[in-house]
C-alpha cells in the first residue's frame, strides 16, 4: 500500500488512461468484427418477418381438427364491362352464399362482399381469384371473413390491379373445425423424436460413466504418483500387453469361428450359458482362494495360472454362446410377443454387440494379464538377479520394448500418411525406438524404479484434454461418416465426449479425497485395487453421482441440436422445419426439448439430493 | 524382536526426520515414543511399515530386514502389523463392519474385494473384535456417525483383524478428551497384555506415557535422546526432550 503511494502519480494515470485507451480500441474492433448493426433491426421488413416467427413460435403446430370447407365463389368484373354486368347464373350448391355490390368496379374500388347462411362462428380467407376459372387456386389478398352467430358476415374488400373483360370471382372458403382435436402429423413426429433423443442421452451417458471410471483413476496424480517399477518390469509389461492383446484376439477369433455353428444352435447355446459358469466357478474357487495367509509355490501357482488360462478360454465360449442364445431368441420372443417386440429386438441387438465385442473384451483382458504377469517377473528378476545382470537384462528389454512401441507409432503414421516406405516408417522408428530404450536403460540405475505411473497420468492428461477440446458436435460430423446418419451416430459422439469430460471431472474428485483411509487399508497389506475399491470409492460415490447427473443434462440438450450435423433425435426435426421456414411445426419442437429439459432438470436435482 | 538399526529418513524437501536411530523393541513391549511436536515420532512408526520409505538403516524382525523386501514381501508382512491413527482414518462412508472387514483385506484374494465378499469365518471374527471394544452394537451404522472414541474404536477392532504381532499407534488419543483418552488406552494395554501383541505408541502426554508404557525412547529433530523407563524422565532429561523452557505439566 504504502509503496505503491510513493510512486509518482503521473505513471498510475497514463497506464490507467492507456488500459482504458485500449479497452475501446478492443471493443472497436469487435464491434467492427461482429458487425453489429442495429440498424438492420429496426428495418421494416426484418420486423415483419420477426413478428411472422414470433406469432408461429407462440402457435406450435400440436392439435389440430378435421375441418368441414364450404367454398363460395361470386363473380366480379374489373372494370365494369361496356355493355352491363351480366345476370349472374346462381350458385345452384344449397349452404351459404355470398354477393358482392356492386359487381363490378376499378382497380382499387372498395366494394363489399356479404356472406349469409354459413356455418355460425366459422372463419375462412376471402381473396380476389384471377382470371375466369373460379377453381383457380391462386387468390389475392390477405382478408379473412369471420361469420357471426347467425352465419352471417359483411365486409369491404379493395379491388386488385388486375382488369380482365372476362368474369373474375371473389371467393371465400369458410372453415369450421369439427369433432375434438387431434395431434398433428408434426406432433407425432416430434414425440417419436423426443423419446429418440431422450434414450440417446441416455446410452450415451451410460456407456460414458461406465468407460470414464476406470479411465479416470488413471487420470488422478495422487494414485498414479506412487506407481513406480524397475526398467525391465516396465519393458515386459509393455511387451505383455501387447502380445497379450494380439494373442488373446487371436484366440478369441478362432474360439469364435470354430464354435460358430454350435452356439447358433439355441438348446446348446442356452446349456452353455447355464453350464459354463458353474464350472467356472468351481474352478474359479480352487484357484482362487479367498485367503491366502502364505504365498504359494512356484508349482502350485503355475498350475493355478493354467487353470484360470482355461476358464478365462472357456469364458470366451460362453459369451459367444451367450451372444448366440440372445440372437437367437430375441426375433423368436419378438415373433411370439408382438407387443414387446422391441425386448426381443433389443435382446437380438445386445446379442450382435457381444459377439462384436468378445475378441475386444478378450484382447483387453489378455492385454492386462500377461502384461502383469510380465511385469511380475520383471519385477522378480530385477530384485534377485545381482546387479550386472540386471543392467543387460534391463538393456535388452528396454531396447525391444521401445523399438516395438515406436514401430508401432510408425505403423499408425504409416496407415494415417500412407508414404508406402517400410524403411522410413518401420524400421527407422524401430530403431530409434531401440536405442531410446537402450540408452535410457544404460543411465539408470540397474535396480532404481522409473515413476511409469506418473508418466502414465501425463499421457492421459494430454489424451483427454485434446479430446474434451473437441466439441461433440463435431465428433458427430465424424461419427455420421462412420456409422451413418442417424441417432446411433449422435450416441457415439455424445458418448465419447462423456467419457473424455467425465474422466477429467472424476480424476479431480480423486485427487481431492482424504488420503488418511488409503494409508490406513495400505497399512493392514492391501494391494492396490483393494485400497481403490475400499478406501477410494465410498469416498468418490457422492461426486460421481452428481457428475454423471450434470454429464445427463448436458447429454440431453447436446442430443437435441446434434441432429443438426445428422446425428439423429429431436434436432434433425427441427432443423428440416426451420429449413422449411415452418416455425409453428418448429415450434413444437422446441417446446418438447425446453419441457423435456426442464423436467430432467427436476429429476436429476431430485436425485441429487438424495444420494450426496 | 524388532530391531532398529541406524534408521535414518530424509524427506525429499530436505528435512531430516530420523537421524541414525537405534533401539530395540523385545515382543510383547508397550513401548512408548515421545518427543516435541516435528520430532519424527510418525515417521518413526511409518518407517516400520514402510509406509514412508527410510533413506538408510535397518529394521530387523526376527532377523528379517523389513527395509530389503520386495514390495509383495512387505504388503505380507503389513499384515502382522496393525496400525492405529490419531485421526482414525475410517472411509467415512462406510459401514462400521466393512471398515473393520477391511483389516483382512491383505489376507483375502484381490478378486473377491471387487464384489465385497468376505468368508464368514472373518466377518464372524469382525462381530466378535467390535463386541471386544464393546461398539458390536454399532455394526452396520455409518462410521461417520459415531463419536471420536467410538471411531477409535472401530480402528483399533480393523487392526486386530489383522491378528497382528505389533501394533503401532500415532498418537491414537491425541484428539480425544481425557477420559477416552484412558479408555482406549486401556484397550491397547488389554491387546499388549491378553495378546502379547508389541505396542508402539506415540504420546503427547507424560502421565499417560507413566500409566502405560513399559519403556520409552524419546526423539528430538530426529535423534534419540532418551532410552529407558518412563520413570526414569527425570527433570533434566525432560528438559533435554522438550527444550529448556519446558514447564513439567501434571
Ligand atoms: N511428507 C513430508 N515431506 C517433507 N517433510 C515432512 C513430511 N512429513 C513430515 N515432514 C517433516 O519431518 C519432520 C518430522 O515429522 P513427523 O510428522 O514425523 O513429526 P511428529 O513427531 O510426528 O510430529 P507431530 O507430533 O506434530 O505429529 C517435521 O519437520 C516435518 O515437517
Ligand atoms: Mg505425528
Amino acid at each position: 500500500m504504502d509503496k505503491d503511494n510513493r510512486k509518482p502519480n503521473i505513471w498510475k494515470s497514463l497506464t490507467l488512461g492507456l488500459a482504458v485507451l485500449l479497452g475501446i480500441v478492443v471493443y472497436a474492433y469487435g464491434a467492427e468484427v461482429t458487425r453489429v448493426n442495429l440498424g438492420e433491426l429496426q428495418s421494416e421488413r426484418r420486423q415483419e418477418s420477426m413478428v411472422r416467427v414470433l406469432r408461429a413460435l407462440f402457435r406450435p403446430d400440436l392439435l389440430e381438427y378435421d375441418q368441414v370447407l364450404e367454398p363460395r365463389v361470386t363473380p366480379i368484373y374489373v372494370p365494369c364491362p361496356a355493355g352491363g354486368v351480366p345476370e349472374d347464373l346462381g350458385d345452384p350448391r344449397s349452404g351459404g352464399y355470398i354477393t358482392v355490390t356492386p359487381a363490378c368496379g376499378s382497380p382499387g374500388d372498395v366494394v363489399r362482399v356479404e356472406g349469409f347462411n354459413f356455418m355460425p362462428n366459422a372463419e375462412g380467407p376471402l381473396r380476389f381469384v384471377p382470371g375466369s376459372d373460379p377453381e383457380n387456386p391462386v387468390g389475392l389478398g390477405q382478408l379473412f371473413a369471420n361469420t357471426d352467430a347467425q352465419g352471417n358476415f359483411s365486409m369491404d374488400f379493395t379491388l386488385p390491379n388486375r382488369e380482365s373483360e372476362d368474369v373474375q370471382y371473389i371467393r371465400v372458403i369458410m372453415r369450421q373445425n369439427e369433432g375434438a382435436p387431434y395431434f398433428t402429423q408434426n406432433a407425432k413426429d416430434t414425440w417419436d423424436r423426443i423419446v429418440e433423443t431422450v434414450f440417446m442421452a441416455l446410452l450415451a451417458t451410460t456407456i460414458g460413466t461406465v468407460l470414464a471410471v476406470p479411465i479416470s483413476f488413471t487420470a488422478a496424480r495422487n494414485l498414479m504418483k506412487p506407481v513406480r517399477s524397475p526398467i525391465a518390469s516396465i519393458a515386459l509389461n509393455v511387451i505383455g500387453w501387447l502380445a497379450g492383446i494380439y494373442l488373446a484376439y487371436q484366440v478369441a477369433a478362432w474360439i469364435g469361428g470354430f464354435t460358430q455353428q454350435y452356439v447358433s444352435v439355441l438348446p446348446i447355446a442356452l446349456a452353455s450359458v447355464v453350464v459354463v459358469p458353474i464350472i467356472a466357478n468351481f474352478a474359479f474357487r480352487w484357484a482362487v482362494p479367498v485367503e491366502d495367509a502364505e504365498p504359494p509355490t512356484r508349482a502350485l501357482q503355475i498350475v493355478r495360472n493354467l487353470v484360470l488360462l482355461g476358464i478365462a478360454a472357456l469364458g470366451i465360449y460362453a459369451l459367444y454362446a451367450l451372444a448366440g442364445a440372445m440372437s437367437t431368441l430375441g426375433p423368436q420372443l419378438a415373433r411370439q410377443f408382438s407387443g414387446v417386440a422391441f425386448m426381443g429386438n433389443f435382446l437380438f441387438r445386445l446379442g450382435g454387440i457381444l459377439d462384436l465385442l468378445v475378441p475386444t473384451i478378450a484382447a483387453l483382458m489378455g492385454g492386462g494379464a500377461l502384461g502383469g504377469l510380465l511385469a511380475r517377473v520383471g519385477q522378480q528378476a530385477t530384485e534377485r538377479l545381482p546387479e550386472a545382470a540386471v543392467k543387460t537384462m534391463n538393456i535388452v528389454l528396454a531396447g525391444l520394448a521401445g523399438a516395438v512401441l515406436a514401430a508401432l507409432f510408425g505403423a499408425f503414421a504409416e496407415w494415417v500418411y500412407q508414404f508406402g516406405n517400410p524403411v522410413a516408417t518401420l524400421w527407422w522408428p524401430a530403431i530409434i525406438g531401440a536405442a531410446a530404450g537402450v540408452l535410457l536403460a544404460v543411465l539408470t540405475q540397474p535396480k532404481a524404479t522409473l515413476g511409469v505411473g506418473i508418466a502414465l497420468y501425463y499421457v492421459i492428461r494430454t489424451i483427454l484434454n485434446a479430446l474434451r477440446s473437441i466439441e461433440a458436435l463435431v465428433m458427430a460430423i465424424v461419427f455420421v461418416i462412420a456409422v451413418g446418419i442417424g441417432p446411433f451416430a449422435g450416441m457415439l459422439a455424445l458418448g465419447l465426449h462423456t467419457i473424455v469430460s467425465l474422466a477429467k471431472l472424476y480424476s479431480e474428485q480423486v485427487e481431492s479425497i482424504s488420503s488418511g483411509p488409503m494409508e490406513a487399508l495400505q497399512a493392514t497389506g492391501a494391494n492396490s485395487l483393494q485400497t481403490i475399491v475400499y478406501a477410494v470409492v465410498p469416498q468418490i460415490i457422492p461426486p460421481y453421482i452428481a457428475y454423471t447427473l450434470y454429464r445427463w443434462d448436458i447429454n440431453v440438450r447436446m442430443s437435441t441440436i446434434i441432429g443438426f450435423v445428422g446425428g439423429g433425435g429431436i434436432g434433425f426435426l427441427l432443423q428440416q422445419n426451420i429449413n422449411l421456414l415452418n416455425y409453428r411445426g418448429a415450434s413444437t419442437q422446441m417446446v418438447a426439448i425446453a419441457v423435456v429439459v426442464a423436467t430432467l432438470d427436476y429429476i436429476s436435482s431430485v436425485v441429487r439430493e438424495r444420494y450426496t | 524382536m524388532l530391531q532398529i538399526r541406524n534408521l535414518t529418513k530424509v524427506y525429499d524437501s530436505g528435512v531430516v526426520a530420523l537421524d541414525d536411530v537405534s533401539f530395540d523393541i523385545p515382543d510383547g513391549q508397550f513401548l512408548a515414543v515421545i518427543g516435541l511436536s516435528g520430532s519424527g515420532k510418525s515417521t518413526l512408526l511409518r518407517c516400520i511399515n514402510r509406509l514412508i520409505e527410510p533413506t538408510s538403516g535397518q529394521i530387523l524382525w526376527d532377523g528379517v530386514d523389513l527395509v530389503s523386501l520386495s514390495p509383495e514381501e512387505m504388503r505380507r508382512m503389513r499384515r502382522k502389523i496393525g496400525m492405529i491413527f490419531q485421526h482414525f482414518n475410517l472411509v467415512n462412508r462406510s459401514r462400521v463392519l466393512t471398515n473393520v472387514l477391511a483389516g483382512r483385506l491383505g489376507y483375502i484374494n484381490p478378486a473377491f474385494s471387487l464384489i465385497n465378499h468376505f468368508p464368514k469365518e472373518d466377518v464372524e471374527n469382525a462381530i466378535r473384535q467390535l463386541e471386544r471394544v464393546g461398539i458390536a452394537d454399532k455394526a452396520n451404522v455409518r462410521a461417520d456417525e459415531l463419536s471420536g472414541g467410538q471411531q477409535q474404536r472401530v480402528g483399533i477392532a480393523r487392526a486386530l483383524m489383522q491378528d497382528p504381532s505389533i501394533l503401532l499407534a500415532d498418537e491414537p488419543v491425541a484428539s480425544l478428551d481425557p477420559v477416552l483418552a484412558h479408555s482406549i488406552m486401556k484397550y491397547l494395554e488389554l491387546i499388549n497384555q491378553e495378546d502379547k501383541v508389541t505396542v508402539i505408541c506415540s504420546l503427547h502426554f507424560l502421565d499417560l506415557v507413566h500409566r502405560y508404557a513399559d519403556h520409552v525412547v524419546a526423539l528430538n529433530q530426529g535423534k534419540l535422546v532418551f532410552e529407558g523407563e518412563p520413570k526414569k524422565i527425570d527433570d533434566a532429561k525432560f528438559k533435554e526432550i522438550y527444550g529448556k523452557d519446558a514447564e513439567r505439566v501434571g
